[in-house]
């Protein structure tokens, strides 16, 4: 069996594995990071994409809140292509008791949030599609996070910092001598081979699947996963974070993010043997639709695009079990200190606003146990893509490319679209042509973004993303990946199928409407014209 | 922000059937077509206004897609609107008076033949195109002295007489450039039994829209409306335009483009031929003398789109002798004062050129057409004469001789 050795080995590629990877590599430690599918395929990449100012937790987790308005500073000095800086707004329905406005201010006072208490003339200003019933305003700094560009941009530069990352990659176990861990058993998803990884420390950043490999090295961590689900409206209804002022409940929020706007978010406790399932619920997509409604009236004349849900990694060490009350604070165990095994950290809770600040509490007693003197500057240097301190305009490299291409482009990768466009006209032919991706930009993340398949590439991209969820790019993709020599013909055609069952596990839920007559259309060209249908999965012969 | 109560592009389904259908598209590599430049950079501008894509000039604004739109997606007005809405506004003197037609029609009736020889002159046209970016190529209409209205003025009192009326909304054409069809309209209803009645009015608004201005055209649609509505109240008579581009404006740009109610008189508005083939239907027919001519037939976009040829059709239809070849249904390429603007002169002639070979494939005696562009377009690019269906319908009536 191959073997490898390193200093540090990561588990998980979410958005706390990549802060960690990222941290590591900073520091001068050798290291390599496992992730069983993608990076940001988990709870990071299923979420609102909210960029938190606290105020959310500011009433009933003052703790949590200070650590989201100082992560959101952070952020949006270092990962300025993933934030967008939208303000917020917290609205009283008509119906509430504008009481609970009165303990936000006091609780955004308390722990140092920029908040201001405007008329609701000037939130209707701000967002006129508010609904304009609303009893109180107040804006706040809340904003917006792409997960998939940030995890992708940590990871983008461990690499450059010299750190190894094997995406599709599964951790089967712990490798135990005596009383440590010294390394893990790995299995490359895309051919089955395993390997070994042997290492000082093993990190744990694995979120809600984070009890499995616990078990693997023989200790206990419980979980009380909460599943979140979320819809996703056409087109950005709002151009600022929306949310309801009063104790968060189901469907109370409405967040754009980058094309789109997003209704968040359900709460519902599931059993730890369920966490792979995901399925959104008819009556969890009724909640959100009708909450959504109650903040911008319109949304339901909007087409929406799908539906998904994630799994909160929430642990409680206090004994609380209910999903909405367990703390979203960090969660950051020494299993030498905790349960005697030596060589192995776990970091798990908090929320995607809190990664790079969990990465750092990681990599701090990482670096204690492996006497390494190197602070962490993950909190100063930007992010790749971010260079520049402040906003650069958008470059217009020749005549022929157009701002919408180019512009979408510098949203998504920041200033490394330098490396994207060429004068040969095929870098800015569009392949996507909803959220206007480029034959180039898939060049680009094909070579830099660790992307195996075109669900990788949705997530690096936008790709497939746009009302026709794959109608028009998919096949376009499947070429590419060929002609670039990433995929043969076969790979290419699974990929593709692969990707439209992906696309439709999304759509099915909200199977009405435009949403309905566009997968008829596709369907129609795939199965109809294409048959694709006929294609035999992975594991049948062809 | 946008309005949510106006969202067609959210129905888009991507089939791209109207990028099939551009005409623009068809020629112009740099035009992406009207889904990229409609619904699909909607969503992006909504998103972000600084991502309007330069090339929504070369939109033409036929509306040829919003035939082809299976999902009644308003792509054209989606297009227009992202013009005036997004893009930095700047005074452009060639647009400003390309778009205002009765401003520049008053100015030049008053000095007809000066202008007209002033515009011919080669020298003149190198100077448009240089300060002015208007195509040199591109050959003018020629204005006529005084206006079509002092002439109405005169008639006046035999038009009063009529039991029966219509009021006609005459549209810049016929005031400045071609009293000959409005003449021949009064003739035309009057022999019909048909009195003619004119109302203030101003420029419908169409190359005020073309150019980006929708605030002026909004101004134009919502002082027409009021003075239909003013006049239809009292007469309860009905408004007729030989301006296919006019009626769609009046009808369907109004509430749908410009926001502007026409919902009270949205039926009083008729292009001319349909309200004289409802005319004919009830009868009785008028005796028709043959009008034995071979005609090519080229509807234009606009009546296309609010379904208006088959009343053009049907009328020609009661005229013994006339022969129509229907040309295939395709864009002239003029496009209004499109085909005017030096980067869009070569687009609008390589639109055309399709329609410019079957007319000549069809060797008629005559063209025949509702929209006054195109008949300049096509009396430019080929050697027919072309004329409005109502010229051939008075030459059978015996109001008008070739």
């Amino acid at each position: 069996m191959k073997r490898m050795e390193t200093d540090v080995v990561v588990v998980g590629g979410g958005a706390t594995g990549t802060g960690v990877i990222r941290d590591c590599a900073l520091r001068g430690m050798a290291c390599v990071m496992i992730e069983k599918n993608d990076l940001a395929s988990g709870t990071t990449g299923r979420n609102h994409g909210l960029l938190h100012s606290g105020a959310r937790y500011a009433v009933n987790d003052p703790e949590s809140a200070a650590e989201c308005i100082s992560e959101n500073r952070i952020l949006k000095r270092i990962a300025r292509h993933c934030v967008e800086d939208t303000g917020g707004l917290f609205v009283t329905l008509p119906d509430d008791d504008t009481e609970y406005h009165k303990r936000l201010v006091k609780g955004c006072r308390a722990v140092g949030i920029d908040y201001e208490e405007i008329d609701v003339s000037a939130a209707l200003k701000i967002e006129p599609n508010l609904n304009s019933g609303v009893l109180t305003a107040m804006k706040v700094p809340d904003g917006t996070i792409d997960p998939f560009r940030l995890a992708a941009s940590n990871v983008l530069d461990a690499k450059e910092h010299g750190a190894e990352i094997r995406t599709h990659t599964e951790m089967v176990r712990c490798i135990i001598s005596g009383d440590r861990v010294v390394g893990v058993l790995c299995r490359d998803n895309l051919n089955g081979e395993l390997f070994e990884i042997y290492s000082k420390i093993v990190i744990n950043a694995s979120g809600v699947w984070g009890r499995r490999i616990c078990e693997t090295a023989g200790v206990p961590l419980t979980m009380y996963p909460s599943k979140g689900s979320l819809v996703i409206i056409d087109y950005r209804v709002n151009n600022v974070v929306i949310n309801c002022c009063r104790k968060p409940f189901d469907g109370d929020i409405i967040v754009p993010g980058d094309t789109v706007s997003l209704i968040g978010t359900t709460s519902k406790k599931i059993d730890y043997d369920r966490i792979e399932e995901l399925d959104v619920d008819d009556d969890e997509i009724e909640v959100l639709l009708a909450g959504g409604e109650k903040l911008i009236p319109n949304v339901s004349r909007t087409r929406v695009l799908r539906a998904y849900s994630g799994v909160r990694p929430l642990v409680s060490r206090s004994g609380d079990v209910d999903g909405r009350d367990i703390t979203r604070g960090i969660v950051l165990i020494d299993h030498e200190a905790e349960n005697g095994v030596k060589g192995f950290i776990t970091v798990t809770g908090g929320k995607l606003m809190t990664y790079r600040l969990m990465a750092e509490w990681a990599v701090d007693l990482a670096c204690e146990k492996l006497r390494v003197d190197v602070p962490c500057t993950t909190h100063e240097r930007p992010l790749p893509g971010s260079e520049t301190p402040s906003n650069r305009p958008v470059p217009h490299y020749f005549d022929g490319i157009s701002k919408s291409v180019l512009g979408s482009a510098h949203y998504r990768h920041g200033e490394r679209m330098d490396h994207i466009f060429s004068k040969d006209k095929k870098s800015y032919g569009l392949v996507c042509e909803c959220e206007m991706v480029t034959a180039g930009e898939v060049e680009y993340a094909l070579k830099n973004l660790c992307v195996k398949d075109m669900i990788d590439l949705r997530r690096r991209t936008r790709l497939g993303m746009g009302p026709c969820q794959g109608e028009l790019c998919s096949y376009r993709t499947a070429g590419l990946f060929n002609d670039l020599g990433a995929a043969d013909e076969q790979t290419a055609i699974r990929m593709l199928k692969d990707f439209f069952e992906e696309r439709w596990k999304g759509v099915k839920p909200v199977l009405w409407g435009d949403t309905l007559r566009e997968i008829e259309f596709t369907y129609w060209i795939y199965q109809g014209l294409f048959g694709l249908g006929g294609v035999p999965d992975e594991d049948e012969p062809i | 922000m946008i309005n949510l109560e106006n969202i067609s592009f959210d129905h888009c389904i991507k089939c791209t059937v109207c990028t099939i259908y551009c005409p623009v598209a068809r020629v112009n590599p740099i035009y992406p077509g009207p889904k990229q430049s409609g619904p699909d950079t909607e969503r992006l501008r909504i998103k972000n206004p600084d991502l309007l894509d330069e090339s929504l000039k070369y939109c033409s604004n036929c509306k040829r897609c919003e035939i082809a739109c299976p999902s009644d997606v308003r792509i054209a007005d989606i297009i227009q609107t992202a013009k005036w809405k997004y893009s930095p506004k700047r005074f452009k003197i060639r647009d400003f008076l390309l778009s205002h037609t009765d401003l520049m029609g008053t100015l030049s009736t008053s000095a007809a033949p000066v202008v007209n020889r002033i515009t011919g002159l080669s020298l003149t046209k190198s100077a448009m195109e240089a300060f002015l970016n208007i195509s040199s190529k591109r050959r003018f209409p020629a204005y006529e002295p005084g206006t079509f209205r002092r002439w109405y003025g005169r008639m006046k009192s035999e038009q009063e007489a009529f039991s029966e009326k219509v009021i006609y909304y005459h549209g810049c054409y016929v005031n400045y450039n071609d009293h000959e069809l409005g003449k021949t309209v009064v003739r035309t209803l009057n022999k019909l039994g048909v009195g003619v009645t004119l109302i203030p009015e101003k420029c419908c608004g169409v190359p005020l829209i073309a150019n980006a201005d929708l605030p002026g055209a909004r101004k134009n649609a919502r002082y027409n409306i009021q003075s239909i509505e003013t006049a239809v109240e009292k007469t309860h008579c009905s408004v007729v335009s030989t301006s296919s581009s006019c009626t769609f404006a009046l009808k369907h740009e109004y509430p749908g483009l410009l926001e502007i109610d026409n919902s009270a008189v949205f039926n009083k508005i008729h292009y001319i031929t349909a309200y004289l083939s409802r005319l004919f239907a009830q009868g009785p027919v008028p005796e028709l003398q043959p009008v034995n001519l071979t005609a090519a037939y080229h509807a234009p976009c606009h009546l296309e789109r609010m379904g208006g040829v088959i009343h053009t059709l049907d009328l020609l239809s009661n005229i013994p002798g006339l022969k129509i070849v229907l040309m295939h249904s395709e864009c002239c390429g003029i496009s209004g004062t499109y085909g005017f603007k030096k980067e869009c002169y070569d687009i609008a002639q390589d639109v055309g050129e399709e329609l410019f070979k079957r007319i000549a494939d069809a060797a008629p005696d005559i063209v025949i057409t509702d929209c006054e562009t195109c008949k300049w377009q096509i009396e430019m690019s080929t050697p027919f004469r072309t004329v409005h269906p109502i010229m051939i319908l008075a030459q059978s009536l015996g109001v008008y001789t070739f």
